[in-house]
């Protein structure tokens, strides 16, 4: 896939509104075939750039490159690209037919010919049948399969999608995201998701841009933006996380210690680069902090972790039990809350874990990401 | 569109309104408490509130049934009822000054409502649409002649079309029509104006870039989605100019020329002599054909349309 061109390149793109950069020099490329989503906080510059890929907005700097050609000047009606927008947008006076033929009757498309292309375009989003409906006789999640179907209908080369979960509920939202999975399967044309919903984007895409203030902040797979994330804001947008403070205390090619207020020294596997004395932040995901009983007074001992590190003292203080799992908030002995996810492997297993129950937090070597700022 | 428990109450209420209280509070009981405070529509059943109904209807239409009625009274006086007749219709409708009166005033109505509901509705998208320097000085010149009273517009018209544009004289249909109709629009569009703005503030922008990123241009978007979805403020302003227009007496009259006597213009003179039964008959003639208009219009919009889905 990396032989062929990509898609679309973002070339040092900024849109400014007056004063305020929206999208400040964003670069970044996408390629064919993939399943892009543009994650951030609300008022990032995501849905800015998205568009700007569609042509609502022109870029103040840069370059954006549709299939190898520059976009600047070529209004929406012009580009390979179509969009399913937030609210749908599905014209409420045509029938669903008609909306999915209105770009294909837009391009002097001959009658039978697009009729076809109609069926199949809503074959395609399981809406056989509905063709003479009305929008308002539809729900919402019929609505956007409406709105899906009239921007697949013209073959666009890359299918851009403003938030297309966040207006339905829990249950169909989970079920519309594998549809969508399988949908840019079958019909194999690049899409670009724009959401502010970490699960979707983990979930759905194949690369995640995590944007911020305008900029984009860290450009990667889910798994490499959950497990190895660049920044403290990458790693607290992204799931839960306990963050930690400290300094680096030794920084060996195979190892280093940093010193935190509130965990001791921890014990890391690998060398930080940094310089000693620096100060550092530890991301340690919950559940990869592994819990134990503290009836006695011997502390655990982990395998790849010296005499003494890696281990601290607290108090279970809290529980939500979720069923599969179970969420911990685990009070330390100087106070730090931090939280604890276990699944719940066995039917009896969290029997042993109930408030007050004094317990050992201890993680590996290699769990918490170390972060510079 | 409401959410399903608001059904039940409103089934309830609707039940009670036609049932009376007796036969329902068996029913409802079990559903629910009966409130002591009578609902929304309970009031209608009580006395004072139906005598205060015949009231405001006798109020609004008692001069309005008089008119009607006297039209069918067989008597030059319009005072004493002599029996019943339709010969004032068949001079109404035979009157060749009246008749040409009446098809003034409707061809004035058509082409001012045609004009004012373009200029009505293209200045409401502009303003809707763009934002531009003197944006609110031109939103407020607009809504100028909805304040204006009529004297002074008609007197303004007056002296406008004596002095600083004279109108040619002896014109063919329509031309000689030419400076009511231009009056008429200038107060008329405003209006749709208005009822235009209203209507595009439910618009969701987000189906014209549909449009735009489905392939259509400007144009084709703005034909496509938004007059569809402005149609029902489109008639809805077309009506009120029309009727405001038809109707209009202060400034058509300083504007009307001898050979362009519009219909209130010429009842106006013919009452100046005596009120008989004809003008009886005219009138009940114009408020017929209003009241069609309107039934018309009315048929002819969605009621989804206008519910504003």
């Amino acid at each position: 896939m990396s032989s062929k061109p990509p898609i679309i390149s973002i070339e040092g793109v900024t849109k400014r509104f007056g004063d305020h950069a929206a999208v400040d020099d964003v670069s970044l490329t996408i390629n064919e075939g993939e399943f892009f989503a543009l994650l951030g906080p609300s008022g990032c510059g995501k849905t800015t750039l998205l568009r700007m890929l569609a042509g609502f907005e022109t870029p103040t700097e840069g370059t954006i490159r549709i299939d190898g050609k520059d976009t600047d000047g070529v209004p929406p009606n012009r580009r390979p690209v179509n969009m399913v927008f937030q609210s749908y947008a599905v014209f409420p006076h045509m029938s669903v037919a008609d909306n999915v033929a209105y770009g294909l009757k837009i391009d002097g498309v001959a009658k039978a010919e697009r009729d076809r292309r109609v069926e199949e375009a809503l074959a395609l989003v399981q809406l056989e049948g509905f063709g003479g409906r009305m929008p308002d006789q539809m729900s919402g999640g019929q609505r956007q399969r409406v709105a899906l179907a009239r921007a697949l209908a013209k073959r666009p080369r890359v299918l851009l999608l403003d938030e297309p979960l966040s207006a339905l509920d829990a249950k169909l939202r989970e079920a519309m995201r594998f549809e969508l999975a399988s949908l840019q399967h079958k019909v194999g044309i690049t899409f670009v998701m724009v959401t502010h919903d970490q699960d979707e984007a983990l979930a759905l895409a194949t690369r995640c841009a995590v944007m911020e203030r305008g900029r984009l902040i860290q450009l990667a797979t889910p798994s490499d933006l959950y497990e190895f994330p660049n920044s403290r804001f990458v790693a607290d947008f992204i799931g839960t996380v306990n963050m930690v403070e400290g300094t680096l205390k030794t920084d060996n090619p195979t190892e280093a210690i940093i010193a935190t207020k509130e965990l001791g020294d921890v014990y890391i596997d690998h060398a930080v680069l940094g310089n000693e004395g620096a100060t550092l932040y530890l991301a340690l995901r919950p559940e990869k902090i592994s819990l134990f009983r503290r009836d006695g007074v011997v502390p655990p001992k982990l395998e790849d972790c010296p005499e003494g590190y890696n281990v601290v003292a607290g108090v279970i203080d809290h529980i939500a039990y979720l069923g599969s799992e179970s969420v911990f908030k685990v009070i330390l002995t100087n106070g730090r809350q931090m939280l604890v996810i276990r699944p719940n492997l066995t039917r009896w297993d969290q029997e042993d874990f109930v408030e007050e129950q004094p317990v050992w937090l201890s993680w590996h070597a290699c769990a918490p990401a170390v972060l510079a700022g | 569109m409401s959410a399903p428990g608001d059904d039940g109450v409103l089934a309830a209420e609707i039940a009670d309104a036609q049932f009376g209280p007796a036969e329902v509070s068996a029913a409802v009981a079990t559903a629910r408490p009966r409130r002591n405070t009578p609902g929304p529509l309970d009031y209608l059943r009580r006395w004072p509130l139906q005598l205060w109904l015949v009231i405001v209807g006798l109020f609004l239409y008692l001069p309005l049934i008089t008119l009607m009625a006297f039209s069918f009274n067989d008597s030059k006086r319009n005072i004493v009822w002599r029996g019943f007749t339709t010969d004032w219709y068949v001079k109404a409708l035979t009157d060749s000054s009246l008749l040409e009166a009446f098809g003034n005033s409707l061809s004035i109505a058509a082409l001012s409502t045609i004009a004012s509901v373009i200029l009505g509705a293209l200045a409401a998208v502009a303003l809707w649409r763009f934002d531009f320097r003197g944006k609110t000085a031109f939103e407020g010149a607009m809504a100028m002649p909805i304040v204006i009273p009529e004297i002074c517009m008609g007197v303004a018209m007056l002296v406008f079309f004596a002095r600083i544009m004279p109108w040619p004289q002896d014109l063919v249909w329509p031309f000689n029509l030419g400076p009511i109709v231009i009056a008429h629009i200038s107060f008329s569009f405003p209006f749709v104006a208005v009822v235009v703005r209203a209507r595009l503030a439910s618009f969701d922008r987000s189906q014209e870039e549909a449009a735009r990123d489905l392939g259509a241009t400007d144009a084709q978007a703005f034909r496509d989605v938004l007059i569809p979805h402005l149609k029902p403020s489109l008639i809805a302003g077309a009506l009120l100019a029309f009727t405001l227009s038809l109707d209009d007496f202060v400034i058509t009259f300083f504007t009307a020329g001898p050979d362009t006597i519009t219909f209130p213009v010429k009842v106006y003179s013919m009452v100046r002599f005596s009120v008989t039964p004809e003008v009886n008959a005219a009138s009940t003639l114009l408020i017929v054909l209003t009241v069609l208009l309107t039934v018309v219009a009315l048929r002819f919009q969605n009621p989804k349309e206008v519910a504003g889905a």
